[in-house]
């Protein structure tokens, strides 16, 4: 121990000598832009404090200097694999700031690009949580798979990942021709393709007897810990924004919200797969209902103003509720824009689902809560 | 002028050249020649068809094939071919690479993706070559509070233990194994015991936190599944009555153990497995919990070391496995035998006719002994690979409990089969089969 005082505010940590200190990333293959630092005795984690930030970009104060146009390419960098759910509340909030009425069939589309998005997105996280158990195969199935559908999103938008495909006021560009039939046969084949997944991954012998049990979370405590999406749903709370405040088209089309009683890391896996399936029944009934012709889009001003009001709008994203709350003090920019995303909140959760836990356990429990940490740093 | 070599003069070049040569040639006749001179005092030189071998029947002996005959055939007898060549280091290396190279093709064809492609034209065949350069040509980086001496052995030591545990697997009969020990199957379970060691002591060196971890767990995972490796042999040595390698492969042409002994082998494959450090059993080297586990702290070359050790010990297993339950290299004679008429009348080539007097190299029945050995041990290697594919990673408690409650006891019952096989006097020395 040293003699010398330490400066105030700092203190000598007083650790069990048991107990080794693990730094889990930022480089570190199991961790993601993140640091978990977590506290071991033998196998058992007897303390985990995740440590987000480390790919902080400032995307709300960016937001701040730029007009509601120029927004949108850039608000939607916080999950690019998620990109066109990312700014999904931004447009909607926008758009009843400005009160524009938006096309039916844009709306429709929004449906549709919205749900393959979710897709692609799901497949990139089940990829990342098949070698974060060390399932190679079930990393390079989804990874492949999803393609499908960003070519589907490129003939829409131009774009593979960063699509920019929505704007204030409707979609930024019309779908191709014999956009219907594509689609729908990619969608058949995509649901096919993910239905194999079970024999090879759900159903294995060995995951089950490794997820099951792990990190369970109670449904009470899903609710008070604020947990949403498919964090929230694997604990039995039947909670989906796109039922519960239909936005756009969802109000007029059947969907089914997967729920599982279990709330472990395995239900919290499945989840997201049973939404992917559900996602292409949304798909076909949204191709069904849409006005074959007419208008995506609103024009609107170059640069539009609105008066002193405030906004805030969510979505079901990927990660579950996404929300962007807005306050325009009558000028071109924005005075502040704040989302709150799904990730930051499932990831609340993680200490006390680590606690106890064997170090094992540690990936499969982390990356189950469908956390982004891209953009719970925003 | 070129543009590529913009400096190039012929004069320059030429100067060079000759500038080299003279000093390799004014080098070897000072340096060179009393060099070998003296060597050649010294050596005791072979002799051959009752002549000694002088630099001209050297040169003769190069230029003419019939000669090399005999000068190959006693080097094959040498041991100096077994331990390096044969049955031994070369052999087991080049299965090893080929190992590796077909669990990247097939596991990119299970994954839907093309795998190695580009280097070496042909389905990227020298992709592992390029590999290896790859990791010679990288700087060694030792962590600066290691144990240097240990962290520096521990890799050549991982490597000579797995290359000990190869020279105890015989490849065909007639003595084909470098080392035919009566106590075999007691030496290769002495030599097994080595490598939870080794790797302990390479990730207690490294002075690191995640080698650590991944040490410890090795240590757990090799240990607790010795005991059924070790138990579900049992049964093949009750059966037989001997630890010698070759006498068990010799006890098993008329019936494989295998099919008397079908739990012994499974138990055997999966503790197998867990040694070898395999996925489902791959948690030392569990990636996103423990980095690299053991391995973290290696790079360069001690890292391709290691990585030639683990597959040197992948193949020895694999042919234990085959020598143990699978009948080693007995299988029906498919080898065609050696056309007589070069025997008789050589080779001819337009004009020339090239006489071979001492042909076949090797006879018949080794080769033959030798294909079904190697298409066996592929087999199991193939089914060792599978899992990789398959399976996620298991957990320490869950390996554990496999280990401790499942696997011992089948082997107890895998025991207890061929014991009542022994007594019910349908197998053993007495029996009827």
């Amino acid at each position: 121990m040293s003699t010398t005082s330490l400066p105030p505010g700092l203190q000598i940590e007083k650790v069990d000598e048991r107990i080794m200190t693990l730094n889990v990333g930022p480089q570190h293959p199991g961790s993601g832009h993140m640091r978990i630092i977590v506290k071991i005795d033998g196998d058992y984690i007897v303390d985990a404090d995740p440590d987000p930030g480390y790919v902080h970009r400032g995307e709300e104060k960016m937001a701040e200097y730029r007009n509601y146009i120029q927004n949108i390419p850039h608000l939607e960098r916080p999950v690019i694999h998620d990109s066109c759910n990312v700014l999904y509340p931004y447009c909607l909030g926008v758009e009843e700031l400005l009160g524009i009425e938006v096309p039916e069939r844009a709306k429709y589309i929004r449906v549709i690009a919205s749900e393959l998005n979710r897709c692609v997105y799901i497949q990139y996280w089940l990829a990342i949580y098949g070698i974060f158990l060390g399932h190679s195969t079930m990393f390079m199935w989804p990874a492949g798979d999803r393609e499908l559908y960003i070519d589907m999103l490129e003939k829409m938008t131009g774009a593979r990942v960063t699509h920019a495909y929505f704007v204030p006021g409707g979609i930024r560009n019309d779908v191709p021709a014999n956009f219907e039939d594509m689609l729908l046969r990619r969608v058949n084949y995509f649901e096919k393709r993910i239905k194999e997944y079970a024999a090879i991954f759900y159903d294995n012998p060995i995951l089950i007897s490794r997820t099951r049990d792990a990190g369970k979370l109670s449904r009470e405590d899903a609710i008070r810990l604020g947990t949403t999406g498919s964090t929230l749903r694997a604990s039995g709370v039947d909670y989906d924004l796109r039922v519960k405040e239909p936005y756009d088209a969802y109000g007029e089309l059947d969907i089914k919200v997967n729920t599982l009683k279990e709330g472990d890391s395995y239900a919290r896996s499945k989840i997201p797969w049973l939404d992917m399936l559900e996602s292409c029944n949304i798909i076909r009934q949204a191709v069904q209902k849409m006005p074959k012709s007419g208008s995506v889009r609103v024009k609107l001003k170059p640069n539009p103003k609105s008066g002193n009001d405030e906004v805030y709008k969510r979505v079901e994203s990927g990660r579950g509720s996404l929300g962007c709350y807005i306050v325009s003090r009558s000028a071109a920019e924005p005075y502040r824009v704040k989302m709150s995303v799904g990730s930051f909140r499932n990831l609340i959760c993680m200490p006390y689902l680590l606690k106890g836990e064997k170090l094992g356990n540690m990936p499969a429990v982390y990356w189950s809560l469908n956390y982004w940490p891209v953009e719970a740093d925003r | 002028m070129s543009t590529i070599a913009p400096k190039f003069r012929l004069s320059y070049f030429l100067k060079s050249i000759t500038d080299n040569a003279f000093w390799a040639i004014l080098l070897l006749t000072l340096i060179g020649l009393p060099f070998v001179q003296i060597i050649l005092f010294y050596l005791e030189l072979p002799v051959i068809g009752n002549r000694l071998l002088d630099p001209y029947l050297a040169l003769t002996i190069l230029a003419d094939p019939s000669r090399q005959i005999p000068l190959i055939k006693s080097l094959m007898q040498t041991e100096f071919f077994k331990i390096a060549a044969f049955p031994g280091f070369g052999f087991a290396a080049l299965l090893a690479a080929g190992t590796i190279f077909v669990e990247r093709k097939m596991l990119a064809k299970l994954q839907l993706r093309v795998g190695p492609f580009y280097c070496g034209k042909i389905e990227g065949i020298l992709q592992l070559m390029s590999d290896g350069i790859k990791l010679l040509s990288k700087e060694i980086i030792i962590p600066a509070k290691a144990d240097k001496p240990i962290f520096w052995a521990a890799p050549v030591l991982f490597v000579g233990t797995a290359a000990a545990f190869v020279s105890l697997i015989p490849a065909a009969r007639g003595g084909w194994v470098v080392a035919d020990a009566d106590v075999g199957l007691l030496a290769v379970f002495a030599i097994i015991g080595f490598f939870p060691v080794i790797t302990v002591l390479s990730a207690w060196s490294a002075n690191s936190k995640f080698p650590f971890i991944g040490g410890i767990r090795a240590l757990h995972q090799m240990v607790s599944f010795e005991i059924p490796l070790i138990l579900s042999v049992l049964g093949v040595v009750i059966l037989t009555g001997t630890l010698n390698l070759t006498e068990i492969v010799e006890s098993q042409y008329t019936y494989w153990w295998i099919i008397f002994l079908p739990i012994g082998a499974i138990v055997f494959f999966i503790a197998m497995l867990a040694e070898l450090e395999r996925i489902p059993f791959d948690l030392p080297e569990a990636e996103s919990e423990i980095v690299a586990g053991w391995l973290t702290e290696f790079s360069g070359m001690m890292y391709g070391l290691v990585q030639l050790g683990s597959y040197l010990k992948l193949y020895a297993f694999a042919g234990l496995f085959v020598v143990l339950f699978l009948g080693g290299w007995s299988g029906p004679n498919i080898w065609p035998p050696f056309p007589q008429e070069i025997i008789d009348k050589g080779i001819e080539m337009g004009p020339i006719t090239v006489r071979l007097p001492g042909l076949p190299l090797l006879d018949q029945q080794m080769l033959n002994d030798v294909l079904w050995f190697v298409v066996k041990t592929v087999g199991v290697i193939f089914f060792i690979l599978l899992p990789r594919g398959v399976f996620p990673r298991i957990r320490i408690d869950l390996l554990l409990h496999i280990g401790w409650y499942k696997l011992i006891g089948l082997s107890f019952v895998n025991i207890f089969i061929a014991l009542a096989l022994v007594y019910a006097g349908v197998l053993g020395p007495e029996g009827i089969l």
